[in-house]
Parts: C-alpha cells; structure tokens; sequence
C-alpha cells in the first residue's frame, strides 16, 4: 500500500502521505499548535478564574502576602523569560533562512534562558520553604488575622507557578530535542516545523509568566 | 490531483482490514480506520463495565432495605458515572463513527495528525487502567461529579486515582478534538465546501470546539481537587475561607458542555440517518448546520443551572435559568427539520431509521424534561431527585445510545463489509425501546414523588416503580446483548455488502469503496453537489461499485 504515495510527482522527504502538499502540512501544523495553545489557555484559566474569586474575596489577605514575595527575582526571572522569547524568535528566523549555525546557538541561549528561570524559581520556593510558606499542616502566616486566606493564595501560587514551570521543564526538553535534530541536520529552509511549533509554545509559556508576575508579585505594592 | 492508482478497480481489492493481519499492524497503526475499530472494541468493553454497576445498582433497588450497604452502593454509582461518562459516552460516537468517517467523509486520506489520533487511543486506554485500578482496589464513592469538600477532604476512598485516570482520559478527548478541527479546516477535498459538509461532519466539528474548550477545565479542576487532596491547604474547604461552590462552578463549565459532547455526535448520526431513509434532503440544511455550532457556544453559558440550590446568586440563577431555555431552540430545531424531512419523503424503516425514531421521541422527552429543570421553581423541587436521572438518560441512553446504535448498524456494511441480520437487528431496536423506557419512565415519576438520588434505601411506598424500573433494565440489558452478539457473527459470517447498501449520498457511500482501503480512496475524490442531494438521485448512477 506504500506506493500509493506516489500522485505527488515531487516527493518531499517530510511529507506525510496523507497530506497533498507541504504547504497544507505546514497549516495544519500551526493550526493544530494554535487550537493546542486553547487548551492551554483554558486550562490556566481554571487557575486564573479561582484566582480571581479568591482574590475579590479576601483583596486585604492577597494584597498582604506580595510582601512575602521575592519581586527582584520575579522581575529578573521575567526580563529573563522576554529575553528567551527574543531569542526563541530568532532561532525561528534562522530556521527559516536555513542558518544552522545560528539556529542551534539561538536554540542553546533560549534553553540556558529557560534553565535561569527555572533556577531562580528554585531559589524562590526554596525561600517559601523556610519561610513555611509551603500550604499544607507546617503553614505559618506572620498576620495572624490572614492565615487561611494567605494559605490560599499560597496555595494557587504553587499551582499557578508550578503548573509554569513543568510547562517551562517540557519546553525545555523540546528545545534540546531540537537542538539535536538541528545538529543532525534535520532542519532546512523547506522543512522547520517543529521549530515554529515550539517557538508557538515558548511563547505562550512566557505569556502566562507575563500574567503571573504581577497578579502574584506586585498586588500589595500598589497602594 | 486525479491521478488513478495502478491497484485500484481490480476485484479482490486490498482494504484496511485485510491489507496486513499482523497485532502490530493493529496497535501501531496510524490508520484512523483502525483506531476507530480499536476505539469501538475498547468502548464497548467499557460500557458493560459501566453497565455491571448499573446492573447492580438495579438490584439494590428492588426492595427498600436493599441488598448492599450504603457504602457500597455509593461506589456503585460513582464507578457507573465515571465509567459511563468519562470512558463510554464522551468517546463513544466521536472516536469511533467520528474517527472513522470524518476524514472519508470530506475526502481526505486521514486525519490531519495520525499519529496523535493514535497517542489519544493509548491515552484512553491508560486513563481507563487507571480508573480501573481504583475499582480494583475499592472503588471511589464521591459521586461522578467529585463535588469538593467531601472528595477534597473527607472521603477516604481512591479519589485520586481515579481523578488521575479521568484526566488523562481527558486529553485523549482533547487531541480527538483537535485532530478533527484540523482536518476539517485544512484537508476537505476540491469542492468539498463548508456548505457542502455533511451534517454528520458539522456536528463533529461542533463537538470537538466543545473538547478543546472545555476539557481543559476540568482537567486543571482535578489538579487542583488532588493537589488540595494532598496539602490539605483548604482551597474548597469553608472551614478555612475555602469555597466549594466554586468547584462546583469549575466543574459544570465543563461538565454542562460535557453533555453536548454527549449528545451533539448523535444528532449528527440521526441527521444522516433520517436523510437517507427519507430518501430526500434534509429540510433546512444550514439550519441544522449552524443549530449545532449554536449548541456549542451557547452550552457554555448555562453551566449555572446545576447551581441552582448550591447558594448562587439569584440573578446569577436567573441568568442561567434563561439561557438554558435559549440552548434549547437549536436543539429543537434539529427535531423540527428532522420530523419536516421525514414529511412527504418516502419512508423506510430499516433498522437505523428504527432507531433514529427512538432518537427523536426520547430525546425530546429528555430535552423537555430538561426545560421543567431549566425553571428554577421546579428545579428546587427535584434537584437531586430521580426526576433528574431520568431526564438525563433519557438524553445519554435514550439519546446518544440510541444513536450510537443506530449508526453502529448504519455504517456497519461500510466499516465490515458485511450486512447484519436485519430481522434480529428490528427485533433488538425494539426490545432496547421497551427496555428503555420502562426502566426511566418510572424514574420520572418517583423522582417528582419525591425520591432522592444516590440513596441505597428507600421508603416502601416507592417499591412498585423501582420494580418497573429493574425489570425494565433487565429488558434493556438483553436488547444491548443482541446486538453484540449478531453482529460479532455478521463480522465474519454476514453476506458481503454492496457497495452502497442503503443507496446513502455522501462521499463513503460514493467513492470510497467497501470496505475503504488504507486510504479511503482509489483516486481524488471530487465533490461537485451539495450534500444529500437525493432529488438528483435518478440521473446518478453506480460507477464506481465494482
């Protein structure tokens, strides 16, 4: 049944069988990026909608916990992760010049970018550990009055923030998976895909970091 | 692109079932055909796993003390749900009628992404382990909904586990609805025009909005009920600041459009059916086409009314009480073309169209039903009554079964190459009918007398009808077993089908042959007719039979 591949007069390597030709491959590539990116979004959603609940809630116990909170890191990690992005769009572009050298050093400074991220997000829940500021029975709230309501929030900054990061974990494992294709080649100027794939998520990482940032961060600075 | 393949037209042509009889072929395969086979075998053993609780929560239910303890009976119907919801219903129709005839019915040679059509089977298959593994180890007994803080906090039952085992299912719901979106979009064939879409196709391409959207809420839902589960920090408990109403809220986003994933590949199956054994266009066919996108979007805007008793606001109740009456204008006109295709066509009564009758008449008690709950002053009576179960099975079992039958044995020919037993196959729709509605018309009537659901006991007085009901799941359980068991032997032992049995329109009856080969079509299909055109029928004839 292999040969029956064979309509197309030029067969390009990348091209599965099932698609006419590359061009319709590659839109229903980005297609199915951006209605993955959806779910994505609906899926940090949850997060934000509860968020959002608790926050109009308890506005005094949320506001008061962003003291705890390590905005010189947040700041960096974020001037970090629009970095990365700039460099992620770069990798792109290299890809589609066809510029492997370029592409594989703009691929290495975005995973050491994400990796400086998720190192100082290391050092920042480390921070909560000893602080007890991890929810759960060793919880401790220097107000008294706003113990459970910080637990919450607490609780949503593990998850919002930890949910960012096994994102960030996965994208790095994706650009090291491209790296390795890039160094073997894998890549031309006809065939990136998986490059614009992943430049789609990263960003889209980097964007939930933008809203993450100063709904955790900065709530309580504002007055 | 009309290139003939040197194969085709030859007699004893290769198919997808007999190109390669090997295991891996089966389990590796990126064939949509074949993973919707490996999608409707998996299913149905799903199904009577669901369909053991069910059998024994109808025996508990014959005499008022009961046979089990609650306990045991509250696992009982939270493993009924969760398998019949999450395992059976939700993948049902769309991956394996959808995953098989979506990409032939627009022509294409495949879905837009095999290989992940393949990584969701798998997805579902572990996500179904997993769940099973609680069954094994005890059972969960949070109710399908989970509602928090009770499986947050106090049940001690594997709530976990099976939270995992519904989110990993999840995103083989997720990558279905992807996948077809795509290839909706991106791989119709020349003169394949959205206008010219099958109705089966629209209806697909309405249900996988509603995957995308909503099953990503639901799964970060379950994070966080396991995450709570595991830090204790209160975020749904109301001894703490927590507030379990919005689980509540969270889940039902998903959930209420989670009922039009049940339901909208249905309509799409009987709008086929009727079509075809009306022997004309279906009335009004935009209408039915955009009432199901109509379904999509307004169904996420009405998850409210499970709310209704849960200490929403009254206006917000309001709001909902509105817009649920509002999602059931496309739903009713789906009902009214079909009934106004059927008028003056020429009708048979073939087994699909048996069960496209069941379809229309069950599912419009079950939506009506869903009126009277819409109205929040009726609403507050039987919340959490059986008046509530019977209104929902009859849209899940009345409805969506139903239809899932009906297309089973409407595009059997085509997926086996074989005809069924049509004498048995009437005899079984019948009996299904019957079974179903003695086993939740009473449901309606206990439920208004007042008869709370998810109780192992009841009070004496209610004994007469929940003997109806069993007797009627007894009915029903056989007219399930029929099917089976015929159409495992027509599988092998069948008279070889037509070409096109039915004399259907669409592009799988047309020019793809019987039973498909690997992909779909001997040559390009092109598409020069708007869909169901069966006045035209007379100038058609047979080219591409042999």
């Amino acid at each position: 049944m292999a040969d029956s591949e064979t309509p197309l007069a030029v067969h390009e390597p990348e091209l599965r069988h099932h698609f006419d030709d590359s061009a319709q491959q590659f839109e229903s590539s980005v297609l199915g990026m951006w209605v993955f990116l959806v779910t994505e979004v609906l899926f940090f959603g949850g997060m934000f909608g509860a968020y959002t609940v608790y926050r109009n809630l308890y506005p005094e116990a949320f506001a008061s916990t962003s003291h705890f909170m390590n905005v010189t890191i947040g700041a960096i990690n974020t001037a970090v992760l629009i970095f990365s992005s700039f460099t992620m769009v770069l990798s792109v572009r290299s890809a589609q010049l066809g510029q492997k050298k370029a592409l594989i050093i703009f691929l290495i400074l975005t995973l050491i970018l994400g990796c400086v991220f998720l190192g100082f997000k290391y050092v920042e829940y480390h921070e909560k550990w000893v602080d007890h500021h991890v929810p759960g029975p060793g919880f401790r709230y220097e107000d008294t009055r706003y113990v459970h309501q910080a637990q919450i929030l607490f609780f949503l900054y593990f998850a919002m923030t930890g949910m960012h990061a096994i994102h960030m974990i996965v994208g790095a494992g994706l650009l090291t998976a491209l790296i390795v294709m890039a160094a073997r080649n894998r890549f031309s100027a006809a065939w990136y895909t998986p490059v614009e794939m992943i430049g789609l998520y990263w960003h889209f990482v980097d964007v939930v970091w933008i809203f993450l940032f100063p709904l955790l961060y900065l709530i309580g600075h504002t007055k | 692109m009309s290139t003939t393949l040197p194969f085709a037209a030859t007699q004893a042509q290769p198919n997808y079932l007999n190109v390669d009889y090997g295991w891996k072929s089966w389990l590796f395969t990126t064939d949509h055909k074949r993973i919707a086979l490996l999608y409707l075998f998996s299913i149905t053993a799903f199904f009577f796993v669901g369909g053991m609780f069910a059998v024994g929560m109808r025996m508990n239910l014959l005499t008022p003390q009961g046979l089990f303890d609650h306990d045991t009976y509250n696992k009982l119907f939270t493993m009924h749900g969760i398998i019949m919801v999450f395992f059976f219903l939700v993948p049902s129709i769309p991956a394996t009628l959808g995953n098989f005839l979506v990409p032939i019915m627009i022509g294409a040679r495949d879905l837009a992404f095999p290989r992940i059509n393949l990584i969701s089977w798998y997805l579902y298959i572990i996500g179904g382990l997993v769940a099973l593994g609680a069954v094994v180890q005890g059972g969960v007994d949070t109710g399908w909904t989970f509602y928090a803080p009770f499986s947050s906090t106090y049940s001690n039952t594997h709530v976990l586990i099976t939270a995992i085992g519904v989110f990993i299912s999840g995103f083989s719901s997720i990558l279905t609805g992807l996948n077809f979106i795509v290839t909706v979009h991106k791989m119709r064939a020349p003169g394949m025009t959205w206008n010219r879409l099958p109705l089966f196709v629209w209806g697909h391409y309405a249900t996988s909005l509603i995957q995308v959207l909503g099953t990503p809420v639901v799964a970060i839902t379950l994070v966080l009920l396991a995450l709570e589960r595991f830090f204790h920090a209160g975020i749904f408990d109301p001894n703490v600041g927590g507030d379990p109403v919005l689980f509540q809220h969270l889940f039902w986003f998903y959930s209420h459009p989670a009922v039009y994933i049940m339901i909208l590949p249905g309509m799409a199956v009987i709008s086929e059916i009727v079509t075809c054994f009306s022997r004309k266009a279906i009335f009004g066919y935009s209408f039915v086409a955009i009432s199901s996108i109509a379904i999509a979007v307004l169904g996420f805007l009405v998850w409210g009314h499970h709310l209704f008793v849960a200490g929403q606001s009254m206006y917000a109740s309001i709001a909902f009480s509105f817009l649920s009456f509002v999602v059931a204008i496309p739903s009713a006109i789906k009902v009214f073309n079909w009934t106004a295709t059927m008028y003056r066509g020429s009708v048979s009564y073939d087994t699909p169209m048996l069960y496209a009758f069941g379809f229309i008449g069950l599912f419009t008690i079950g939506g009506l039903t869903g009126l009277f709950l819409a109205t929040m002053a009726i609403d507050v009576h039987v919340t959490d009554t059986y008046f509530v179960i019977a209104h929902f099975h009859y849209v899940m079992v009345g409805g969506m079964v139903m239809a899932y039958l009906g297309g089973i044995h409407f595009w059997f020919p085509k997926i086996s190459g074989r005809m069924y037993p049509e004498g048995w196959a009437k005899f079984a729709a019948l009996v299904v009918f019957v079974g179903f509605n003695l086993t939740f018309f009473p449901q309606f009537i206990l439920g208004y007398q007042g008869m709370p659901r998810r109780y192992a006991h009841y009070p004496p007085e209610f004994q007469v009808l929940n003997v109806m009901s069993t007797a009627g799941a007894s009915i029903l359980a056989v007219g399930y077993l029929i099917p089976m068991i015929y159409l495992a032997w027509a599988w092998r032992n069948g008279p070889i089908a037509p070409q096109n049995p039915w004399r259907a329109k669409g592009l799988e009856w047309e020019q793809s042959p019987t039973p498909p080969p690997t992909f779909n079509f001997d040559r390009q299909p092109v598409v020069t007719e708007p869909a169901y055109n069966y006045s035209g029928e007379e100038e058609e004839e047979v080219e591409l039979g042999g």
